[in-house]
């Protein structure tokens, strides 16, 4: 049961940082309608600068420091490239931000070298967050690391001890307090309405006299903000290195586009989704051929499509989530919670 | 452990300067282009920089003095990754006249330059190549795919498996093993040879999972390490390389796995940054590269100074002093006698005494299992990647410990 | 390629002068062709060299290629992230029939495979392209994505059909040989590549002048009102994606005779990143566009990659620049420079042309200078701190080179830039003449 819980967990933190990253892609597609496709390059950049920053001034400031940093970034790309293409159309938008991944993946190789760097967590999220205790007398919950000794057989009862990073925790704290003021922004203030506006009426936003390209530009740099901010959590968690782009790369587009374009809320349930079901599915080990034979089937190395069925479920875990992409906009192309169709 | 026999080594380099001295070489000086391709963009790129490096490096050294005279001089290709890339760079080679290649990761180019050479020798005869392949560690190349044009320096899958599970025959700690791969060649391979050996060798371990996961695709490990929890392993084994083993790594340090990791590849660059303080005492990793010897620990030391990177590529010593000895003994360096030359060449090599077998064209040598340790006093004081640890080396294996045998079926050309 | 051509001749002089209709022979379009199947014919007679042999084919099945991608992008304005997935299964049943006919099941002779392919990535858009098709813009590069990923992750899962990381290999020179042809060779195989070039970029022009090109151009630009005049748009749009598929497919099959491996990189996303890339450089909106952006994908990625190590910035700094001030591409440079030809002005423009064109190469002198300079640092450092730039060497480590660099980039940019700003005057005042003159033969009709 622990194990579940713990698994639960994985897959709700993975769901989370994948909604960090998704938001800030939900925010500029509704905004300008512009798929940005260097969003996993801007969560790169926030964990690089992030460890040069920890370096220079900590962690903890550096953790607010790094994506204005990375926002700033952003919101100067918007102004000098993205709206020279912006009256092309959404192709050539979405084609520059393409163009800008192998740009800022080689200027990453530059400054920092091949190799991963040792980005550590500082002393207060190294270690374990809390222990679940599972025994025969019910479940335990302890912060931090369990006692010396209470783990494993201990005086005749056998004690099962899962930890939870705390780097984890840290990530999935800061992503719902991102996912609250989010919320708080949009709806309860002044600059969070004009954006709201803008999101479905932005001639009218302008013939009201808001200046819509410096909206723009503030939403581009907010959404990169956004992958900043998700760059420094899961920099400390994973391994920062320039392979750390592509890995994410893809993922958030299959969560905005399974969540609905457009849609915030549909960016976290599909994020969340995806997290639970790129990670749950790793515990079964059976496939098609199993399932075929455990219902009286024959099915073995001489049938046909043999190798397509004998692949199990935990084999082709991480590649659910494009398979319900595909399933997905077959049959509904909205997405879960989408208002648009692309 | 072996311990390093200074009189052999000694008696072996005197007589080999003697014999050089003695005989008139036509090729001394002469220089000798290699071909190196590979990857030095894209995935491995790391790892490419740093074998390139040393192969430039160690070019250096041997030209300073070498059993044949000859003069090394690599040019580099970058394949990146791309088994047709390797095709155009051969290519590209060929023309610029150049008679030998090395190439090793990834078994996708390897089998490109062998399909292209079998094809290319037998169509251009005097225009031969000779490819020294020095990672691609498939045992199709030198069984169902052997060619008399390739040559394989290091231990392939097959044989650092019999060595990794003759340590753990002998660990009594090992009971429950869990098998993590990514599911392609390599790891299914790695995945095949480990249930295949443990239950020769041990049948009372019990393999509690077998888990393949997509290339460079996983984002996040916590959830294969909850389910090695789940399944109550004592030690991990596992072929991946790169991020799959760094993050593997980090995620198992962070979920308070205390599972031992044998490993393939941990000292490949950028593994063991990733591995830090909390891997310590639990990773294990199977090579080649004796870090005891003086010359190795010579060469490291030199290669750290001048690039402040880790030098981790033993066979690339094999390739020059086996090529070199080949050119001595054929008095050439026309690639078709040089390679009658290395067939069956016996040397002395970094790790010792190194055969190239003639069956199948795949090197003879030690093995060596190594730990990952705090740095303490010498031999272990390297420091990786400047981490403050070190790969211990804590048991080494005669050749014919890890010598596996083989389905090849070689087709020789005619006597030339 | 793409010359006007009205309906019928207006029986005046003044119109007959303004419109042609082409009786009895198109003779510009004959020139045209002619030397398109002449520069195929005669290229291998250049480059004798094995690698230059091995680039003019990569070339030839690059156009193929890249034309068949732009079936998609430029004239359906379908813009898909995962169309190497047809190439790439073209090729590998492409490679498996080989290997049939080597073992004697199959009785295909080696000529015939590319078209093996061409089914096979036919039957691949079919099965996949209902689905792709259904939706068009965002949804439909969303669906190439997914797609793209799927099936280069089952790649290395089935090693049965794809062969594991060691790829599939096989053997062209098998079969009866044809009048003496074994494909042994590298020039045979480039007839045979240019034989297929030729077919397929006539085939894929003429389906341009199909009504179902012209409606795919119509569903491109006005999808709503082609349906309105009651055509399917994903009707239109699915069989356009299958003959995409087609063409994919006999460029991946003719790319498994050429290496005789086929691995999982053909169908992976890099592969299909770079059908993206190099289409839109060569310039989407035109048909010889994409011929264009293929000679440079060949160049770029086999002859760029062996030059220098920054090559891959070089590549995504160009993209950038193209598509922030040319997004029409090289094509449309070429056009809009023709249609100022054609208005005799060219010859007021190309001394600006020159002075543009020497500035800029001082410009990007001194920033490649500077950009090779900091890739030695970074990753070559340990062979000394010298490199070779151009035929002159430089010292990464002394602050002359830097000077230097930085002096020619910055004389360079701002030489360039009072040259741009005359050279843009002079252009504009170019195309208002034009206009003007557009004008004036309108109203004499």
């Amino acid at each position: 049961m622990d194990q579940f819980l713990i698994n639960v967990l994985n897959g709700i933190s993975s769901g989370l940082l994948l909604f960090m990253l998704s938001s800030g892609l939900t925010l500029i597609f509704s905004m300008m309608g512009v798929l940005n496709f260097a969003h996993a390059s801007f969560y790169m950049i926030g964990a690089y600068f992030a460890y040069v920053l920890t370096g220079i001034v900590g962690f903890w400031i550096a953790l607010f420091l790094a994506p204005v940093a990375v926002g700033l970034l952003g919101a100067l790309f918007e102004r000098l490239a993205l709206r020279r293409v912006h009256k092309f159309g959404h192709v050539p938008e979405l084609l520059i931000t393409f163009g800008l991944t192998y740009v800022v993946l080689e200027l990453v190789k530059l400054v920092w070298g091949l190799s991963p760097v040792s980005f550590t967590p500082p002393p207060q999220l190294q270690g374990a967050a809390f222990t679940i205790l599972q025994s025969t007398d019910g479940l335990g919950l302890v912060w931090g690391a369990a006692p010396a000794g209470t783990c494993g057989d201990v005086a005749g009862r056998v004690v099962h001890c899962s930890t939870f990073p705390a780097t984890r925790f840290f990530m999935m704290v800061v992503a719902l307090l991102m996912l609250v003021s989010l919320w708080l922004l949009l709806t309860r203030t002044r600059i969070g309405l004009v954006i709201q506006a803008a999101l479905t009426h932005p001639e009218a936003v302008e013939a009201l006299g808001h200046d819509v390209p410096r909206v723009f530009m503030l939403v581009f740099g907010s959404g990169c903000a956004l992958a900043g901010l998700a760059g420094v959590a899961g920099g400390i968690t994973f391994v920062t290195e320039p392979a750390m782009a592509a890995v994410v790369g893809s993922i958030i587009f299959v969560v905005v586009v399974v969540g609905g374009m457009g849609s915030l809320a549909g960016a976290f349930v599909g994020s969340l989704l995806i997290g639970l079901l790129s990670t749950l599915p790793l515990t079964v080990d059976d496939s098609l051929a199993t399932l075929f034979n455990s219902m009286g089937g024959h099915v073995g190395p001489e049938t046909f499509g043999w190798p397509f069925l004998r692949i199990t479920l935990s084999q082709a875990a991480p590649i659910l989530p494009y398979l319900l992409l595909v399933l997905i906009l077959i049959f509904r192309p909205k997405g879960l919670l989408g208002t648009r169709e692309g | 452990m072996t311990t390093f026999k200074k009189r052999l080594f000694g008696t072996s380099v005197a007589a080999s300067l003697a014999l050089s001295c003695g005989m008139a070489f036509a090729q001394k000086g002469e220089t000798v282009k290699i071909a190196w391709i590979d990857a030095l963009t894209g995935m491995t790129a790391a790892t490419g920089q740093n074998q390139l490096k040393s192969f430039q490096f160690l070019a250096e050294q041997f030209n300073k003095s070498n059993p044949a005279g000859v003069k090394f001089e690599i040019v580099s290709f970058d394949n990146k990754l791309s088994p047709q890339e390797t095709v155009n760079a051969l290519q590209s080679a060929v023309d610029q006249g150049i008679r030998y290649v090395f190439q090793g990761t990834g078994t996708g180019p390897a089998t490109a330059i062998i399909d292209f050479l079998n094809k290319h020798n037998e169509r251009n005869p005097g225009k031969e190549v000779v490819f020294l392949n020095y990672a691609a560690v498939d045992p199709d190349l030198t069984n169902s795919k052997c060619s008399y044009w390739h040559f394989r320096l290091d231990a392939d899958t097959s044989m650092k498996m019999e060595a990794l599970t003759t340590f753990m025959k002998d660990q009594k700690d090992v009971k429950k093993v869990y098998l993590i791969n990514q599911n392609y060649a390599h790891g299914q391979q790695v995945s095949k040879f480990g249930k295949e050996l443990i239950k020769r060798k041990r049948p009372d371990i019990e393999i509690v999972g077998d888990d393949l996961h997509p290339l460079a695709q996983v984002r996040d490990f916590a959830p294969y390490i909850a389910k090695i929890k789940a399944s109550g392993a004592d030690t991990v084994l596992t072929g991946n390389w790169s991020s799959d083993l760094t993050l593997l790594i980090k995620a198992a340090n962070d979920a308070g796995l205390n599972a031992k990791f044998y490993t393939y590849y941990a000292i490949v660059s950028g593994t063991p940054t990733a591995m830090g303080a909390a891997a310590e005492g639990r990773v294990f990793q199977v090579g080649v590269l004796d870090t005891v010897r003086p010359e190795a620990r010579k060469v490291m030391d030199e290669y750290k100074k001048r690039f402040n990177d880790d030098f981790y590529t033993a066979q690339v010593w094999h390739a020059y002093t086996l090529l070199s000895n080949a050119m001595a003994k054929a008095k050439s360096t026309d690639p078709v006698k040089v390679a009658a030359a290395l067939e069956g060449l016996k040397v002395q090599s970094l790790n010792g005494e190194i055969e190239m077998r003639k069956s199948d064209h795949q090197l003879q040598q030690s093995v060596y299992i190594t730990q990952w340790q705090k740095v303490g006093k010498a031999p272990n004081d390297y420091s990786v990647e400047n981490t403050g640890f070190t790969f211990a080396p804590i048991k080494s294996y005669e050749p014919y410990v890890a010598s596996t045998p083989t389905s090849c079926q070689m087709k020789r050309p005619s006597a030339s | 390629m793409d010359t006007a051509v009205s309906a019928l001749p207006i029986a005046t002089p003044a119109a007959a002068r303004r419109n042609y209709h082409f009786r009895p022979y198109n003779v510009g379009r004959w020139i045209v062709w002619g030397l398109f199947a002449l520069v195929l014919a005669v290229a291998p007679l250049f480059w004798t060299s094995s690698f230059g042999q091995t680039m003019l084919i990569q070339t030839g099945i690059a156009i193929i290629a890249c034309l068949a991608y732009n079936i998609l992008l430029g004239q359906g304005g379908m813009l898909s992230f995962g169309h190497a997935v047809y190439s790439g299964l073209g090729s590998f049943l492409a490679i498996h029939s080989l290997n049939f006919i080597a073992s004697g099941r199959l009785g295909l002779p080696v000529s015939l495979v590319p078209l093996v392919g061409g089914l096979g990535g036919l039957f691949f858009a079919t099965l996949l392209g209902y689905v792709t098709t259904k939706k068009a813009g965002t949804t439909f590069a969303m669906i190439t994505l997914g797609i793209g990923e799927l099936v280069w992750s089952m790649s290395l899962m089935i090693p049965e059909f794809f062969g594991g990381e060691g790829g599939i290999s096989g053997n062209r020179v098998v079969g009866k040989p044809f009048f003496g042809i074994t494909f042994g060779s590298q020039v045979q195989v480039y007839y045979l590549v240019a034989l297929y070039c030729f077919a397929c970029t006539a085939l894929m022009f003429a389906f341009t002048r199909t009504p179902l090109g012209r409606m795919l151009n119509a569903v491109r630009d006005n999808p709503e009102r082609v349906e309105f005049i009651g055509y399917s748009t994903q009707r239109v749009r699915y069989i356009a994606f299958m003959i995409s598929g087609f063409f994919a497919g006999i460029a991946g099959g003719l790319a498994a005779v050429n290496f005789e491996l086929v691995t999982a990189e053909v169908v992976g996303a890099g592969r299909s990143g770079a059908y993206l890339l190099f289409v839109f450089l060569g310039g989407a909106t035109f048909f010889f566009g994409p011929i264009i952006g293929a000679v440079l994908m060949v160049v770029a990625l086999v002859l760029l990659s062996e030059l220098t190590q920054a090559w891959l910035l070089y590549l995504g700094l160009s993209f950038l620049f193209m598509v922030m001030y040319a997004p029409g591409g090289v094509a449309s440079l070429i056009m809009m420079n023709l249609r100022v030809a054609a208005f005799g002005k060219l010859r007021h423009v190309w001394t600006s042309y020159l002075a543009l064109a020497g500035t800029a190469a001082v410009m990007l002198l001194g920033a490649a200078a500077m950009i090779e300079m900091v890739y030695h640092l970074q990753l070559n450092i340990a062979l000394g701190s010298k490199l070779r730039f151009l035929g002159a060497t430089l010292d990464a480590k002394s602050p002359d080179s830097w000077f230097g660099a930085a002096f020619v980039l910055f004389t360079g940019v701002a030489m360039f830039e009072f040259t741009r700003r005359a050279f843009k005057r002079q252009w504009d005042t170019i195309q208002e003449e034009i206009e003007r003159e557009i004008k004036r033969r309108e109203a004499l009709v």
